[in-house]
């Protein structure tokens, strides 16, 4: 099966101190400073919308956003463009996207108050209903993949998947880690 | 791009209406002829507005980031989707919904739309419409067919077509109203679509339909044409008709409808708004768009002339069983509810749902039930809440649902006793925001967050507007919280800032030599009566200190307020002036240097500036009903090819033939707009205009490109052979590039 279209959302730790509007502030700057890969287009600020995506930062190939979606804060990386290689290439890609952008966040809001993301869970998800539909064929075969990847970071048999219960959802799994993972190494 | 387009194909094909599958895979053809250059930007540009697919801002392929202009790197070795438009920029899709009325499944799709191709926001719009931002070009046929799959077109969701029938959400459950209009509307709609006499229009056209006069969920008087429902006694028998107005519409110079007629018996109903499309099409301006709407017809001529043209045009017109075949089921498919009537159960304690009461329910005119508003703040709701509305609607109703064009969602058909526990279901989804229609519920269009033509930040401005008002909203005078406010980017009004309470609109500055954004304050609108009166702009202030405009405004009235004062009565008593004077000193800005946030929009740190401002695409480009047909003739020659190059002979031959019909239909319609599909008048009338006249002759090649096309008549069932078709193709080919020629000779005559 292949994969594309892989979107993260790793969590912020604990509640989140940090006022969301200051994000606005922080993706307009990584705009003009060139300061991620790809071309990023525009901010959008969604805090009005009760556990939405919070503010947005568009991209041409990818999304970036710091969301509330189930009422719990993160940064969000979702892969819109195709991506070429093999599924481990897409999971690894839209992993540390996701992980660049939450330690570019951590190191500029790091103090009063502080933003730190946990390292113990994300999400991992496939935002393509056709190529990954939410059944039991889809995991069966996503697992050992996915498995196989983190393995080497996370340790064997040191994580869960947990899959969404919602089968409207997004194919995707929970990741929960025994031992705190680094993001760097992702 | 999505990797599953071909696999969305694969997957719905035999499961859409075959007449938007090929409609559909017609416009997929277009956007690959347009890729490869083989059509001009300017009609695919319209071609794709036509098929709901906009553009938005910054698609133009720059941006300024605060302080200075930079170039997006898109890919510009691909050609352009638009007149200064790039092929990679993101756009928007506007989804049309007939006067609001959704299905949960329906629901479900947008849903997953929003979340696989957009940024999962849904977002609805002041005409009921959803928009989905930041689509790519090339996934938007696999929009189309999973929302057709699901009943949903996008067909003249913009460009200058019909746009989306609006209709009131309360119809046939309203106490007010004279009866359902919900069966008109929707016998119109489907009228209208595609229909050959709406094709060629200037600009836009918008028809809504209302239960009653006095509220304003169908705003008749502010479209081009409004039906209010209405009724007389003939012989005892009580008839159904519509007052006609037509010519409204807000945009920078708002336009109040006129009658067309006190009651027009419903019969009448299709046959006169294809006979005003008709007119429409063939008198209104079609150069300068900025004098295009219907509206501007009607100031011309003076509604009387406009009203006979309409009305000789009508008895013209041949009978089409369409007219009133939906007559006899109107009152087939009308809703039913769920669960048994009811009584609201005590109510205890929270203050919260005390609040939803009082602003998000509406008693039906059903004894039992009633219609509860989904209060979306600024329209937008994720795919969650969209899925759970959905389960919600199935929960507690027969999935009866519809849209407003106050950007909100209403269910229909609530049991009184199921109320609390609807609440219930709507706030853990996040959904049980009270104040519906209130002052806190503001309308505002997609302003420089998306719109090409924003000028200030509408969305940002309502957002900071929502969160100050939150904490105090409920404790303010009824009279203040029954204020509507309406916002929008720029003066074109799409947040329908004229017919509010307090309405803004975006303005520019240039102040100490810095562009600072700001709003005009407008006031005196009604929303009430079907949108009966519009608001005049006082003074523009700049956007940082409009929340302190409104608190005086508001303040003000409070204090001067005579006893039961509407808002609108008040502001007409003590002057405009007044309110000038009471907001002058806000015009003043601080230094830049003191107060840079000043100079910046809400939302957005970034410097202000109107450089991002683009061309916008509301009207679309004028592209004639020629240029239309040549692009789809032109379309159907590539198709052959294809088909011959996988060996359908047959196929190409056909539609090659097909194609130089098409275009010779084309060139008769310059001057016979009547003609008809059927091949031999088509030969016939291009015979006679313009073969025997010698107008169609090539100074070179005398009339054989023409001889082509009658041989082609001729030998029109005959078996197509590989060689034949392949010969046929080339002869389309000539045929339509004799066409072009042809129209080009005519037209450099009477220019000359
Ligand atoms: S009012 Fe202006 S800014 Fe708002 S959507 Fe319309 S054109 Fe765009």
């Amino acid at each position: 099966m292949e994969f594309q279209h892989v979107t993260v959302k790793i969590y912020v730790d604990g509640e989140m101190q940090t006022d969301p509007a200051k994000f606005i502030d922080v993706f307009h700057a990584w705009i003009r400073e060139g300061t991620l890969d790809g071309l990023l287009i525009d901010v959008i600020d969604y805090r009005h919308v009760p556990a939405g995506p919070g503010v947005m930062l568009i991209g041409d190939a990818s999304h970036y956003s710091m969301d509330n979606v189930g009422c719990r804060w993160g940064l969000r990386y979702s892969r819109k463009a195709v991506l070429e290689g093999s599924n481990e290439d897409r999971f690894r890609e839209a992993l540390q996207s996701a992980a660049k952008a939450c330690q570019l966040l951590e190191s500029h809001f790091d103090a009063d108050p502080s933003l730190r993301f946990g390292r113990t869970e994300f999400d991992l998800s496939i935002n393509d209903r056709a190529l990954a539909p939410n059944t039991q064929e889809t995991l069966a075969a996503f697992t050992p993949e996915l498995e196989a990847f983190l393995s080497p970071a996370l340790g064997h048999g040191e994580f869960t998947l947990t899959p969404p219960a919602d089968q409207r959802s997004l194919f995707g799994v929970n990741v929960k880690t025994a031992r705190p993972f680094d993001l760097t190494a992702l | 791009m999505k990797a599953s387009n071909r696999l969305w194909e694969q997957r719905l094909e035999g499961h859409l209406p075959e007449q938007l599958a090929q409609e559909i895979s017609t416009f997929e053809t277009e956007i690959e002829l347009r890729r490869q250059g083989k059509v001009d930007e300017r009609i695919f540009a319209e071609t794709r507005l036509r098929r709901g697919a906009y553009g938005q801002r910054y698609d133009n392929g720059q941006r300024h980031d605060g302080s200075q202009t930079r170039q997006l790197a898109y890919d510009t070795s691909k050609n352009t989707k638009g007149p200064n438009t790039v092929w990679d920029a993101p756009g928007m899709m506007r989804i049309k919904i007939p006067y609001g009325g959704m299905t949960p499944e329906q629901m479900e799709v947008m849903a997953e739309l929003a979340e696989e191709y957009s940024d999962n926001i849904a977002h609805v719009t002041t005409r009921q419409d959803f928009q989905l931002h930041f689509i790519h070009l090339e996934d938007t046929p696999t929009l189309m067919r999973r929302l057709a799959a699901v009943g949903i077109t996008t067909r003249e969701a913009c460009g200058n077509s019909v746009r989306n029938v609006t209709g009131c959400p309360y119809s046939g459950v309203c106490p007010d109203e004279a009866f359902d209009v919900t069966p008109y509307a929707d016998a119109l709609t489907q009228f209208l679509l595609g229909h050959p006499d709406v094709q060629n229009f200037g600009r836009k056209f918008k028809p809504s339909f209302s239960g009653c006069t006095q509220h304003a969920c169908g705003l008749a008087a502010m479209h081009d044409m409004g039906m209010i429902a209405a009724t007389r006694e003939v012989d005892g028998q009580v008839e159904r008709g519509f007052k006609i107005v037509v010519g409204g519409g807000l945009g920078a110079v708002p336009h109040q409808a006129k009658v067309f007629a006190e009651f027009l018996p419903v019969e009448e109903l299709l046959p006169i708004a294809q006979a005003m499309s008709r007119v429409f099409a063939r008198h209104g301006e079609k150069k300068n768009r900025s004098k295009a709407r219907i509206k501007f017809l009607i100031k011309t001529w003076g509604i009387d002339k406009f009203k006979e043209t309409v009305l000789k045009e009508r008895q013209k017109l041949p009978n089409d069983p369409r007219w009133t075949e939906y007559l006899n089921s109107v009152d087939d498919g009308k809703e039913t509810p769920l669960n048994p009537p009811g009584e609201l159960p005590p109510i205890n304690g929270s203050e919260r749902l005390a609040r939803w009461l009082k602003t998000n329910i509406r008693a039906q005119r059903q004894a039992g039930y009633v219609t509860a508003t989904v209060a979306l703040p600024l329209g937008d709701m994720t795919s969650d809440q969209l899925r759970s509305l959905a389960d919600i609607a199935r929960q507690f109703t027969n999935g009866t649902i519809r849209t407003t064009v106050e950007q909100n969602i209403v269910i229909r058909w609530v049991s009184k006793k199921d109320i609390p526990a609807l609440f219930d279901a709507l706030d853990k989804a996040g959904l049980g925001e009270p104040g519906a229609s209130n002052i806190l519920d503001i309308v505002a269009c997609p302003g420089t967050d998306t719109c090409k033509l924003g000028i200030s930040s509408s969305r940002g401005l309502a957002a900071e507007l929502r969160s100050r008002l939150a904490g105090k909203c409920f404790e303010l005078d009824e009279a203040i919280q029954g204020l509507h406010v309406k916002i929008s980017g720029c003066f074109n009004s799409c947040g329908q800032h004229h017919i509010s309470d307090i309405g803004f609109y975006g303005v520019s500055r240039n102040i100490q030599s810095f562009q600072v954004p700001h709003f005009q304050v407008v006031l005196g609108g009604q929303w009430e009566e079907n949108a009966g009166s519009y608001g005049l702009p006082i003074v523009a202030i700049p956007s940082k200190r409009i929340p302190d405009a409104l608190d005086r405004i508001i303040d003000h009235y409070m204090k001067l307020r005579e006893k039961g004062e509407s808002f609108q009565l008040f502001i007409n008593r003590v002057g405009k002036a007044q309110i000038r004077q009471l907001l002058d000193d806000l015009k003043t800005m601080p230094d830049h240097d003191a107060e840079p946030s000043f100079y910046a929009d809400w939302a957005d740190p970034r410097e202000y500036s109107t450089g991002d401002i683009g061309k916008g695409e509301c009207a679309g480009e004028v592209v004639s009903a020629f240029e239309f047909a040549m692009t789809d003739a032109e379309r159907m020659v590539f198709d052959a090819q294809t088909v011959l190059d996988s060996g359908e002979a047959q196929k190409a031959g056909t539609e090659s033939y097909s194609a130089m019909l098409k275009a010779a239909k084309a060139i008769v319609m310059i001057e016979y707009d009547d003609i008809t599909d059927d091949p031999d008048e088509i030969i016939e009338e291009f015979q006679e205009r313009y073969f025997d006249t010698k107008v169609f002759f090539d100074p070179f090649a005398g009339g054989k490109f023409a001889n082509y096309l009658f041989a082609a008549h001729d030998s029109a069932g005959t078996p197509f052979t590989e060689e034949s078709a392949r010969h046929l193709i080339e002869e389309a080919h000539l045929f339509i590039e004799a066409v072009h020629s042809c129209y080009n000779r005519i037209r450099s005559k009477s220019a000359s």
